[in-house]
């Protein structure tokens, strides 16, 4: 297969990017997004030219680690998979292929398509917690925990913090990031202890940080790499109102 | 409570809220003007409740205040919104479910705001508002209405305004529950649903006026 | 065979007082001093991230690096399958002793008793800590805590979070350090790489990183130094690990005079998808689990074989007849279920055979229908769903349908930096847990057990261990980032650096690693012989002298350069493949994941000699371009009786 591919170049978060063109041929169906990537750096070290950076990582769609905006849609035309987790099955024969760095005033470009993320980690450190201490606790059995929640909990704990959410909503709000958190803990009898402290902390994190709010597209659930439902906006919501209407 | 209208989702409160209210009020305005089916007495007699009834003389203020809170805030969110991206997108949104009115609520919303400011022109302020000022209001708000929507043109506008009206309230109606919290993921689809029923019933009944006086079937006035 | 340098410390008395012992008679830091000392970890999976957050929950002040963006994405999140706990919630026998033994049993008899001992006696604390975090493991109905078999275990003793439970874990004790560092007691460096260790009077005392971002070079001094970054399966080019997992960090510490042990100690996970291209970045793991319900098969007909690489014929088509379920016919006790290194070699001998089911002849498959028919799709989705859906989004190929093709693929390195009891390595102040170090698995690791290591490592074992040693420090003040030894370490790694851009060849850093790669996998893989392994040894000084006149680095070294970061990686990794084939070729018996040709039975399973190779060997660095010494640190097995490892009957 062979492909023009359109790559957004930046020297450095302070620099003036622009998009640069590319073609590339030869490509296996089998191929990942990144293998391809991986294909054109390799030929543009041998010429002697800039690779371009990206991130990535474990490459299994768990670390969450690559992102990149492909052709309008957060880790690219495949539903439910990161990019790493894309092949080039996935494309037409001679597509143009536009790849954007994810875009938010709370994401500054690295470098080229590689972004710092640290904004959510910045976010869970506000509460995004237990406050155990190492032992001392108790049994793993001691308190039951029905099914149905357990397995909620596990659903919303299944963020990989990617920001495709971020990136792809058009208020570049990290409500359905946020939420995973929050709702993950809430639904577990361990969470419940500070769920209101922790709704509040987070939420106030988000707003400070600049990233957008919520006006129920939908469009983080879509293009989630793990399908997290945005019911668990729904219930940081429901913590986050309740919390303040307690103060 | 303290600083809850600070936060995003507080703000977002206010609009949901502000929402479900001005939704509510649609309910009973679809409703007088639905009386124009009926009869140019019956029409007239609803107005004169509107203009006379001590409750809804006390609402109207009230609804103006509504309305205020939902377009500044919608204003506030959208500045800041617009700010958590500063550089955009050089290719635009292909993600498919997200609905188009979701996307565009703003834009939508001004439409609706944009027709409102005519609306009220043609109507209120020669009906309701003269009551306020002391003036002396149509004797015949029939006539007005059929005169009004005699014209195709205006009718043409009617129908567009409406259009946008049921794209607003589509999302808006749900989107309002979402954000209470009052949500979860079997009542997401059936909210979207209920919005869409409710959404699509206050638009058919506002645009069967225009359609029913377009058409020739109502009364000449008295 | 009893080496001076390599102390121990194992304590004595009886097997299952020795920890309790110990931990009565190391000292103890005071809450006072604790504020006063500063501890350096390098590295965020769950060995590294648990270590932080408990010394800083106990009040020591802790600096954290890790080479990503964020803690989270260190690889330990990837593990999947679950973590061991001898709980005996199932109420089928397990115990302590039945943990220690099944791991000690699989790891072939060549880990220490005691340290295995401790794992299982802290694996149920795990369980519990996790939980009180939030971890959202499986549960029953009843609500209570779900458990799966997994692998070299004939009890349920397995906790899991879907297929997700590294990631579940990690997060756990990642929110764990959030917290510290929310609390200010831990100070988190991302996109940091640790380039080299700074000893000051043969003390562990800082290191020098490089700020990934900006190419910076900062200094960073402490009391201790912790070495949580993981293993060297990356020396293969194509494994299961993360891209960016590296073994640089072990390597300075090894040039530095911390002992490597038992380098050729690296797992072969069986269950993995098939490589399909040279263009290939990695290797993706299916998750042991699997085993649990799958079926593994190849055809017994040659004639099939042929049909199915023909693509005449889908495997779903062939009758059970003609079906071989060789580890089913070789290992009728434990099945599909045996460990990973018999389960992988017993592939490779049906691939060589002749019998690999895919184009390259190496495959074979991973079968569901039977538990598809016993318990219904709905259930195994459960199960499996999310790794089902990763192979068909790879793959293209639907396995409610038809079977997976897997084959095996370099996944864990048992061998690492040299620890004692006290996982202090041969270097005062210098710690190694989790991957990085080679003390719990032996020969071969057992599934759902590296989770287990890494945070006993971190939150039940190191927290006691290294306040023994700080407990002498409490006098030292902060060491002082001008001295001497820090100027030397980063003018070193500066030249290091300069000298890599100045070799200005041809071939992109990937190239060489490929290169090194496809020798490793070749003569130092799946099985090993004396003339391969001598031949690697010579095939890898090649491309050193490759790497070193012909490696291309673009860019510049005050950017983010991600060329540069693998380049250096590299150079490392190079290192640990001589030290890899060079144990291989000492250890000249077949044990564990480590397989010499000539050391077999003649139905081809792995012959040990204990006579001569009960031991962990230690390797000493002993300057560029000289081979290392090798120290030998015997293993004694009070408590076991070492026996033939038997997974027939």
């Amino acid at each position: 297969m062979k492909f023009k591919l359109k790559i957004w170049r930046q020297k450095n978060a302070k620099a003036k990017g622009q998009f640069e063109s590319f073609s590339i041929e030869n490509i296996s169906s089998d191929t990942s997004f990144l293998e391809m990537l991986d294909i054109l750096n390799n030929r543009l070290i041998s010429e002697g030219k800039e690779p371009i950076a990206f991130d990535h990582d474990c490459r299994e769609g768990i670390c969450g680690m690559c992102s990149l905006y492909i052709n309008g849609r957060a880790h690219g035309p495949d539903d439910d998979v990161t990019t790493c987790q894309l092949h080039m099955r996935k494309f037409r024969d001679g597509d143009t292929i536009t790849i954007e760095p994810w875009r938010s005033a709370a994401f500054p470009v690295i470098r080229d398509l590689a972004v710092n993320r640290y904004a959510f980690d910045q976010i869970l450190q506000a509460g995004g917690f237990v406050s155990v201490n190492t032992g001392g606790v108790p049994d793993g059995n001691a308190v039951p925990i029905a099914k149905p929640d357990a397995d909620e909990a596990m659903d919303a704990a299944a963020c990989i913090g990617c920001g495709a959410c971020v990136a792809t909503c058009k208020n570049g709000s990290a409500m359905l990031f946020v939420a995973a958190r929050v709702s993950s803990l809430a639904k577990l009898p361990q969470g419940r202890v500070e769920a209101t402290g922790r709704a509040k902390a987070m939420v106030a994190k988000m707003d400070e940080l600049g990233f957008g709010g919520c006006t129920n597209t939908q469009a983080c659930e879509a293009e989630c790499p793990k399908a997290i439902s945005i019911s668990h906006i729904a219930r940081l919501n429901r913590e986050f109102l309740c919390a303040k209407l307690q103060d | 409570m303290s600083n809850i209208f600070c936060s995003s989702i507080g703000k977002k409160l206010i609009m949901s809220l502000s929402g479900l209210f001005l939704v509510i009020f649609l309910l009973l305005h679809v409703s007088i003007n639905v009386t124009a089916l009926f009869s140019q007495n019956a029409y007239n007699a609803a107005c004169r409740f509107m203009d006379t009834n001590i409750l809804i003389q006390v609402m109207v203020p009230v609804l103006a205040l509504g309305f205020a809170v939902h377009i500044l805030f919608s204003l506030i969110i959208t500045v800041k919104n617009q700010k958590a991206r500063p550089v955009k997108y050089s290719v635009s949104s292909k993600t498919e479910t997200s609905s188009w009115a979701a996307k565009n609520m703003f834009v939508i919303g001004v439409i609706v705001l944009c027709f409102l400011g005519l609306h009220l022109t043609h109507f209120w302020a020669k009906m309701q508002l003269q009551h306020f000022i002391g003036g002396h209001g149509e004797d015949n708000p029939y006539a007005l209405v059929y005169t009004l929507f005699g014209e195709w043109y205006y009718c043409v506008l009617y129908v567009v305004w409406i259009a946008a009206l049921y794209f607003h309230i589509s999302h808006g109606f749900w989107s309002a529950f979402q954000t209470l919290g009052i949500n979860n993921s079997k009542w997401i689809p059936r909210l979207q649903i209920i919005a869409k029923i409710y959404a699509i019933l206050v638009a058919l009944a506002f645009i069967s006026i225009p359609l029913y006086f377009i058409l020739g079937l109502g009364e000449p006035p008295k | 065979m009893f080496d001076n340098k390599l102390q121990s410390k194992i304590p004595a008395g009886p097997l299952a007082e020795k920890w309790t012992r110990h931990k009565s008679d190391i000292k103890v830091v005071s809450p006072a001093n604790k504020r006063k000392l500063e501890i350096i970890v390098i590295g965020t999976g769950l060995g590294g991230a648990s270590a932080a957050a408990s010394l800083g929950e106990l009040g020591y002040n802790v600096k954290i690096f890790c080479i990503s963006d964020s803690p989270r994405r260190a690889h330990s999140i990837a593990a999947q399958g679950g973590i061991n706990a001898a709980k005996n919630y199932q109420n089928d026998n397990d115990s302590v002793y039945r943990l220690f033994y099944d791991t000690i049993k699989g790891g072939d008899y060549r880990s220490r008793e005691a340290n295995v001992y401790r794992l299982a006696e802290v694996s149920p604390l795990i369980i519990d800590q996790c939980v009180a975090q939030g971890v959202p493991f499986a549960r029953e109905y009843g609500g209570l805590l779900s458990n799966r078999s997994f692998g070299g275990a004939q009890v349920s003793r397995t906790f899991y979070a879907r297929g997700q439970t590294g990631q579940q874990l990690l997060l756990g004790a990642y929110a764990a350090l959030n917290r510290q560092i929310a609390e200010g007691k831990v100070k988190s460096y991302h996109r940091h790489e640790m380039l080299d260790l700074v000893m000051i009077d043969g003390k562990a005392k800082g290191i020098i990183a490089r700020n990934l971002e900006t190419g910076e070079l900062e200094r960073h001094g402490a009391h201790a130094v912790v070495i949580a970054s993981g293993g060297y399966g990356n020396v293969f080019f194509l494994s299961t690990n993360a891209m960016n997992s590296n073994v640089s960090a072990a390597i300075q510490c090894y040039r530095h005079g911390a002992f490597f042990a038992n380098p050729c100690f690296a797992q072969i996970h069986p269950t993995c998808i098939p490589v399909h291209g040279d263009q290939q970045s990695k290797l993706t793991l299916m998750s042991e689990s699997l085993r649990n319900d799958g079926r593994i098969w190849v055809p017994k007909k040659l004639e099939d074989v042929e049909k199915l690489r023909k693509k005449q014929l889908k495997p779903s088509q062939i009758s059970e007849d003609d079906r071989d379920y060789y580890l089913e016919r070789r290992y009728p006790a434990f099945g599909n279920l045996v460990p990973r290194d018999v389960a992988s070699r017993a592939a490779k001998e049906r691939c060589d055979a002749g019998y690999g089911v895919n184009e390259t002849g190496l495959a074979v498959f991973l079968d569901f229908s039977t538990a598809i028919d016993r318990l219904g799709k709905k259930v195994i989705a459960e199960r499996y769903g999310n790794l089902f859906q990763m192979y068909e989004k790879i793959t293209d190929v639907n396995p409610y349908e038809e079977p997976m093709q897997i084959y095996p693929a370099i996944h864990y390195t048992m061998g690492g930096i040299w620890v004692d009891y006290n996982l202090m390595t041969t270097i005062p102040g210098l710690y190694a847990i989790g991957e990085a170090n080679f003390s719990d698995h032996g020969g071969n690791r057992l599934g759902a057990s590296a989770l287990m290591q890494g945070l006993a490592d971190g939150y039940f074992v190191l927290p006691y261990t290294i306040g023994d040693y700080l407990s002498k420090e409490i006098q030292t003040p902060k060491t002082d980032i001008k001295d001497k030894a820090f100027d030397e370490a980063e003018k070193q790694v500066k030249e290091k650096i300069d000298k890599i851009f100045n070799v200005k060849g041809k071939q992109p850093v990937d190239a060489i690693h490929k290169k090194l790669g496809r020798v490793m996998w070749e003569y130092v893989g799946m099985a090993r012989n004396d003339k391969g392994l001598r031949k690697a040894l010579d095939l890898i000084e090649e491309i050193r002298r490759e790497f070193w006149s012909d490696v291309l680095v673009p860019g510049e070294n005050t950017e983010f350069n991600q060329e540069l970061e693998k380049a250096v990686r590299l150079a490392d990794f190079i290192e640990t493949g001589k030290l890899m084939a060079l144990d291989a070729l000492n250890r000249r018996e077949s044990c564990g994941g480590h397989f010499r040709e000539e050391m077999q039975t003649e139905d081809g399973e792995t012959r040990r000699d204990d006579r001569n190779f009960m031991y962990v060997s230690a390797w000493e660095y002993q300057g560029e371009g000289k081979d290392p010494l090798l120290h030998r640190e015997p293993l004694i097995y009070e408590s076991v009786r070492v026996s033939t490892r038997n997974y027939k009957d």
